[in-house]
């Protein structure tokens, strides 16, 4: 037994461990992701190649005429055709200051875009929690409606005043878009607050008033605020038809706000009322401390996604004449000179509302990251 | 004044008058904007009532799914308006839906490609007004669409042109009933039969194949009767004669850009309510069924599918009841929906400002209660009992 023992093997012995290998050419590096991602079955591999060929027919036909055979340069389609056989887009050059301004007087056009890069500076406290000197640039955000009213309107400080009807393209659906929004969002609080209200005739009142507003289309709304809001009115007001169409589409938004909201107030727990009235807070307080700051925060995703849709739901403004960029798009369609270039124009204006509604759902999910503060 | 005070005080009390303030404040805010109304239509020499309702209408519509012409009173008017605001509104969920749960299973597919796609698909189309959708469309068929003489075919049976689509139209013949019938029959059966095998399987846990065998029944039996009855349905197919097509259906432009620009602007909202519908039911909801040995199909139609539903339906509501005001914006390509006719040409001709608008609100108002009265009994019924 003892010599078995002593008996020592002459092998190898490996005095510390082997690096690991790398895991086999096929799971790692460009190839191991095409195969993970586009080939792991005979049914997905030929799902990738005739999608792979689609996406080639489909951009080799319609390249020519987005950029190859498009013109830039031309005063009339008929120049255009004559030049090319692709895209028009000379129609927004030549445009292009109706789509940013409408009608707005051209010597005046730095106020508005004034406004523009103020308002940049007016939301970035508000947006970002990060923002330089924030406490002190909330006061500029709060002033900000007025500074843009005055620099708009004009007719004070020397300003030449500057009709509403002249208001048009880009810059009516920011005044439109951003005045909804701001004004929806305490108006749409308010009204989940009723709803949810212990009073029976703020409560009936604030489903009456939500249940309205959302069971009807906007665009009837916006026909009721043109032509029989005056009705309404003792003979003889006069009522700007922007400032109607301003509160209209404040009103319609405020509906989904407070339906939004309400779902973040019924989703707080009952022991957090119960708590603050224990602790003796009264109503106001424990809507102002307790359950509102939470139910906001919940709510975040859907408000963003109704301010969206408010901003969306802007263009609906060309059905009783005021002249938003599509509105602009569908003045120069009816020219004779740009006649039939319907393409040129809508996708120029679907790509405006694409960049900025895109952006504003991209900052919802970055807030709604960030205040992820529980259920990691 | 420590009498008012304490009323002020008593919660009861503060209550009571506070709704008192309300309704005072509103009835007065009513009263003086009816009393504007009054006064104004007084000075205007206007009435109000319905009776214009009944006069000639005096104008065409395009497409009318009843009969119409321009001597029906403006209520036929309204009648074909809101025809054809329900046809819009159901083509367009069918096609919503379809193309809408295509995109929410290919936004969680496993083939990078084909996720990619749908989520650029879905990003492009809503963050775009509906209304840009509408006209865009409208403009590529009108625009960009051939003239008929190069219509642009699909077997020669479906047409595309610049005046609208042209499809078969199916022209029914006598013995036509016998079809029906079967039809009938078949629904009957199918209901019975998905009875009796859901019986038996909570009762033996045996799985018959209804899917299967109903969608045999339902294209068989009527495909027999429609045989035995000796072929009682013809198809009258588009043919281009001189400068135009004859024959078939046309659906005009305005309709197909609607319709379409509608069901791909909703497709979109509805593939991110699937998707989140799906992702929504625990995961290990899917692998217990797994583990317990049930097939791939079987775990997402017993296990996967019944859950999601819970999470899908009440927001695919909403999408459908947006579709349906969205379907609103036809006015602005002049299809002739009822906003375009009571609230449009109606209201123009006869400056009833007042009366038409009340009734298209109420309209749309009904129908979104109906929708909503739906939608909270399906939620009160498949609501998960908690403690």
């Amino acid at each position: 037994m003892a010599s078995l023992r002593s008996q020592s093997h002459k092998g190898y012995v490996a005095k510390a461990s082997l690096p690991a290998l790398p895991p086999p050419l096929g799971t790692r590096g460009l190839v191991g992701w095409l195969r993970q991602n586009l080939f792991y079955n005979i049914t997905n591999s030929l799902m990738t190649i005739v999608i792979v060929l689609l996406l080639w027919l489909l951009i080799s036909s319609s390249s020519g005429w987005f950029v190859f055979d498009a013109v830039v340069q031309g005063s009339s389609k008929q120049e255009c055709l004559q030049i090319d056989s692709g895209a028009c887009w000379a129609v927004i050059g030549k445009r292009i200051d109706q789509f940013m301004f409408g009608f707005y007087p051209e010597a005046e056009r730095w106020r508005p875009l004034i406004c523009f890069f103020l308002l940049f500076v007016a939301i970035g406290p508000l947006l970002l929690p990060s923002f330089p000197a924030r406490r002190q640039m909330l006061w500029f955000s709060a002033f900000y409606p007025v500074l843009a009213g005055v620099l708009l309107l004009g007719g004070v400080f020397g300003l030449p005043p500057v009709k509403t009807a002249l208001f048009g393209g880009f810059m009516l659906t920011l005044i439109v878009g951003v005045t909804g929004i701001v004004a929806s969002l305490p108006l749409g609080i308010l009204l989940a607050l009723g709803r949810q209200s212990r009073l029976l005739a703020v409560r009936t009142l604030s489903i009456m008033f939500i249940e309205l507003m959302r069971g009807v289309p906007l665009i009837t709304l916006l026909f009721v605020a043109s032509t029989m809001l005056n009705y309404f009115l003792p003979p003889g007001t006069h009522f700007d038809l922007l400032l109607r169409v301003l509160i209209m589409v404040t009103l319609f938004s405020a509906a989904y706000i407070a339906e939004v909201i309400r779902g973040g107030l019924q989703a707080i727990p009952a022991g957090q009322y119960e708590a603050a009235q224990a602790i003796g807070l009264d109503y106001w307080q424990t809507t102002r401390l307790i359950t509102l700051p939470q139910a906001l925060k919940i709510s975040i995703p859907g408000i963003v996604n109704t301010f969206i849709g408010l901003y969306k739901d802007t263009t609906l403004v060309i059905v009783i004449g005021l002249l938003d960029p599509l509105g602009i798009g569908r003045a120069a369609l009816a020219d004779a000179n740009w006649n039939g270039l319907s393409n040129e124009i809508y996708l120029f204006v679907a790509l405006f509302f694409f960049v900025s509604c895109f952006a504003m759902s991209r900052y919802s999910i970055w807030l709604e990251k960030r205040l992820a503060t529980e259920h990691r | 004044m420590s009498y008012l005070n304490s009323i002020w005080r008593n919660e009861q009390s503060r209550g009571i008058l506070i709704q008192i303030f309300v309704l005072a404040g509103v009835f007065a805010l009513f009263s003086w904007l009816i009393s504007n109304v009054i006064s104004n239509f007084a000075s205007l020499n206007k009435g109000f009532g319905f009776d214009f309702l009944l006069l000639p209408a005096g104008y065409d519509i395009n497409q009318t799914l009843i009969e119409y012409t321009n001597r029906s009173t403006h209520l036929q008017a309204a009648v074909v308006g809101l025809l054809n605001t329900f046809l819009v509104a159901a083509v367009g969920v069918v096609l919503a839906t379809l193309l809408g749960f295509i995109l929410g299973v290919a936004r969680l597919s496993r083939n990078w490609l084909v996720s990619k796609l749908a989520y650029i698909y879905i990003e492009f189309t809503r963050n775009v007004p509906v209304l840009l959708h509408i006209l865009l469309w409208h403009g590529i068929i009108v625009n960009t669409m051939p003239h008929p003489r190069n219509a642009l075919t699909i077997g020669e049976v479906l047409f595309l042109t610049n005046r609208g689509l042209y499809v078969p139209k199916p022209i029914a013949e006598t013995g036509i009933w016998l079809v029906w019938l079967g039809f009938v029959a078949a629904l009957f059966f199918s209901v019975g039969f998905a009875r009796y095998a859901r019986a038996r399987q909570h009762q033996s846990g045996v799985q018959l194949p209804v899917f299967r065998v109903n969608l045999a029944i339902c294209i068989l039996l009527p495909l027999l009767a429609f045989f035995a009855a000796g072929q009682p349905i013809s198809l009258s197919f588009p043919a281009l004669k001189g400068f135009n097509f004859r024959g078939g259906i046309q659906l005009p432009p305005e309709f197909v850009a609607l319709t379409f620009a509608l069901s791909i602007y909703t497709a979109a909202f509805i593939g991110e309510i699937v998707r989140a519908g799906i992702i929504a039911v625990d995961k290990g909801q899917r692998e217990a069924a797994e583990a317990i040995g049930l097939r791939p199909s079987q775990v997402m139609n017993e296990v996967i599918l019944p859950q999601a539903r819970r999470i899908i339906i009440p927001p695919l509501t909403s999408q459908y009841l947006n579709l349906t005001k969205n379907s609103s914006l036809a006015i602005a390509i002049g299809y002739m929906d009822i906003l375009a006719t009571l609230g449009g040409i109606t209201l123009n001709q006869t400056g009833r400002e007042m009366e038409t608008m009340l009734m298209v609100m109420g309209i749309y108002l009904i129908i979104s209660l109906l929708i909503s009265a739906f939608m909270n009994w399906y939620n009160s019924r498949v609501r998960l009992v908690g403690r």
